[in-house]
């Protein structure tokens, strides 16, 4: 009898709602620690990059001004679709060297930290919006608008939860977001990629981008059409590079250092208003 | 009349379009081009809400595109309605950028010749350097072609000075063999450019229609010795589709026609992505349209 061969899975950027090659046509061979497995993944360019900002501006006007209660449908759904796609997680986060119990926790956390930005995402307005007292006839209230188009680079050492719980604030605040996933550990995101994709996120508000992060960083900080930048890790020289391009068109830098993302502090509301923009309003009242 | 028998090879077409759009520009030759195609811009506006200000702020635009690299060329004309012609001539005194009206009841042409030839007259005496006149095509498709050419001549002769450029409104034209007959026809009628459209039809300017139409041109050339100028109009708002665009002219028809006096790009959004990439030539940063002049 032949053996049967298996059908692998290609794994592709994910730009504007769909799971383009990279345009470069290059890619970076991923070996498990057991030398058991080879993967091609994509190694993102520049380009990739520009496009992908194309479509998360594209995707920002309609996802910013979808109602915050359908957002916040939205989130939870894509936390019902990774539920439903548990146990292909667990074996990348296997291959990518966790132990089954690990991984597990993992799942849980990563589905856990989507529900609870899925909660918030109807309610951070009206818990930080304010009025505020002035001493003129006029009523003053201030409330939270979207950055815009955010890029971001997960964090290397987690590849499902960290790319979650970058994705999962930016993305309840109404903005759009590029992302450069784990290097050294991006099977999952591809494979989450698939998950926003079945979730009702409309094309282009999450896109995903694997490569060499030293390549890609300087483009990711120094686009003129980002409006904020979330960067992840502890690399001094990058973070100054970041800083420091994000001046060029006075992006707002974040930046997540030292952080295991596994722990329940990681996540909170501030982290949404990370890259919300406060807009104040004064309307005169009564003479 | 004689009989134009023109049969294309349409899936001819695609292929040299496929194999000449497969060509990559890069590096100093893209800055060049992308200097080139600047400078055949006619910048254009024409909507029902149109009003002086607009206009003015696009000749403004036309005449500073971005100030911080006073080394770029201006565009070749602004594009207006008519009754925005005295307007857009005020505001471009003194400057070499052409004023460009549409008439002969534009977007349609669905009027007596009488009614087109007054427009015509209007803006020209108005001051209209160019004249985009658009032909009849429920006359054409009906097959009355010679309708067609005696009120092209007629226009044409109508524009006295001005020169003539005629919309053959591709996208009506259905089949790429009408596009080739209206080419000739326009051409042969007193046209000094053959435009693909209005911008008001889907499909608008399309690779291979541009193509046939250069085609046409080129054979035009060959039988008279007359330079016919070439413009497509609607739907290029990007810098890497003109340029595309560059390297099918030059392959067609020569390094003559890379020039403003004989190829247009009828565009509105098209010089701001032409200004983003030359800016983004020389800084290597990605730039974003909030930091461009409003089209």
């Amino acid at each position: 009898m032949n053996k049967r061969e298996d059908i692998k899975k290609t794994y592709k950027l994910y730009i504007g709602g769909k799971f383009p090659r990279t345009e470069s046509g290059r890619y970076i061979k991923w070996i498990d620690q057991k030398q058991s497995t080879q993967v091609n993944i994509c190694r993102g360019s520049r380009k990739d990059f520009r496009n992908a900002v194309v479509a998360a501006r594209e995707a920002l006007c309609g996802w910013s001004s979808r109602t915050a209660y359908n957002r916040s449908q939205i989130l939870y759904r894509i936390g019902e679709m990774l539920e439903g796609r548990r146990s292909q997680f667990l074996d990348e986060l296997i291959l990518q060297g966790s132990s089954k119990k690990e991984a597990e926790k993992e799942i849980n956390h990563s589905i856990d930290r989507l529900i609870y930005y899925a909660g918030w995402a109807d309610k951070y307005q009206q818990i930080f919006s304010r009025v505020n007292p002035v001493a003129l006839p006029y009523f003053n209230f201030s409330y939270l608008d979207p950055t815009g188009v955010v890029s971001a680079i997960a964090p290397n050492d987690s590849s499902l939860i960290g790319l979650v719980s970058i994705i999962a604030p930016i993305i309840s605040g109404g903005n759009t977001v590029v992302v450069l996933a784990s290097e050294e550990n991006p099977l999952c995101a591809i494979t989450f990629a698939e998950v926003l994709h079945t979730s009702d996120v409309p094309g282009g508000v999450v896109n995903i981008l694997t490569g060499h992060r030293s390549e890609l960083i300087g483009q990711f900080s120094s686009h003129m059409d980002v409006n904020a930048i979330v960067y992840c890790g502890n690399e001094t020289e990058e973070i100054k590079l970041v800083q420091e391009n994000a001046a060029l068109n006075v992006k707002r830098p974040i930046v997540y250092s030292d952080e295991n993302w596994l722990d329940k502090n990681t996540q909170d509301p501030y982290r949404i208003l990370n890259t919300l923009e406060t807009k104040t309003t004064w309307h005169p009242v009564g003479v | 009349m004689e009989t134009f028998v023109n049969r294309i090879d349409q899936v001819g077409v695609q292929e040299r379009v496929a194999r000449l759009f497969s060509r990559s520009i890069k590096k100093e030759s893209k800055i060049n081009a992308l200097h080139t195609v600047l400078s055949m811009i006619d910048l254009t506006t024409l909507e029902g809400k149109d009003s002086p200000g607009k206009v003015k702020q696009l000749c403004y635009k036309a005449v500073h595109l971005h100030d911080q690299f006073p080394s770029l060329p201006s565009v070749a004309a602004i594009c207006v309605y008519p009754t925005m012609v005295p307007i857009a001539k005020k505001a471009l005194e003194n400057t070499n950028i052409n004023v460009a009206s549409v008439a002969t009841a534009f977007p349609s042409g669905m009027a007596s010749l009488e009614y087109k030839l007054n427009e015509v007259k209007m803006v020209v005496a108005d001051g209209a350097d160019e004249v985009d006149m658009v032909i009849s095509r429920g006359k054409f498709l009906r097959g009355e072609y010679t309708y067609v050419a005696d009120e092209i001549s007629a226009v044409k002769e109508a524009c006295g000075k001005a020169h003539l450029k005629v919309i053959l409104e591709t996208g009506e034209l259905v089949t790429l063999d009408n596009v080739r007959l209206a080419s000739d026809i326009a051409m042969k009628a007193g046209a000094d450019f053959i435009k693909t459209s209005t911008g008001k039809v889907s499909p608008a300017a399309t690779p291979p229609v541009v193509l046939v139409m250069l085609e046409a041109i080129r054979d035009y050339y060959k039988k008279t010795g007359k330079k016919i100028g070439m413009k497509p109009a609607g739907g290029i708002s990007k810098a890497k589709l003109a340029i595309q665009y560059l390297v099918m002219i030059k392959e067609t028809l020569g390094q003559d026609w890379l020039h403003a006096d004989l190829f247009r790009f009828g565009a509105s959004s098209l010089a701001n992505d032409v200004l983003m990439q030359i800016v983004k030539q020389s800084t290597s940063v990605y730039q974003s349209a909030n930091y461009f002049s409003m089209d």
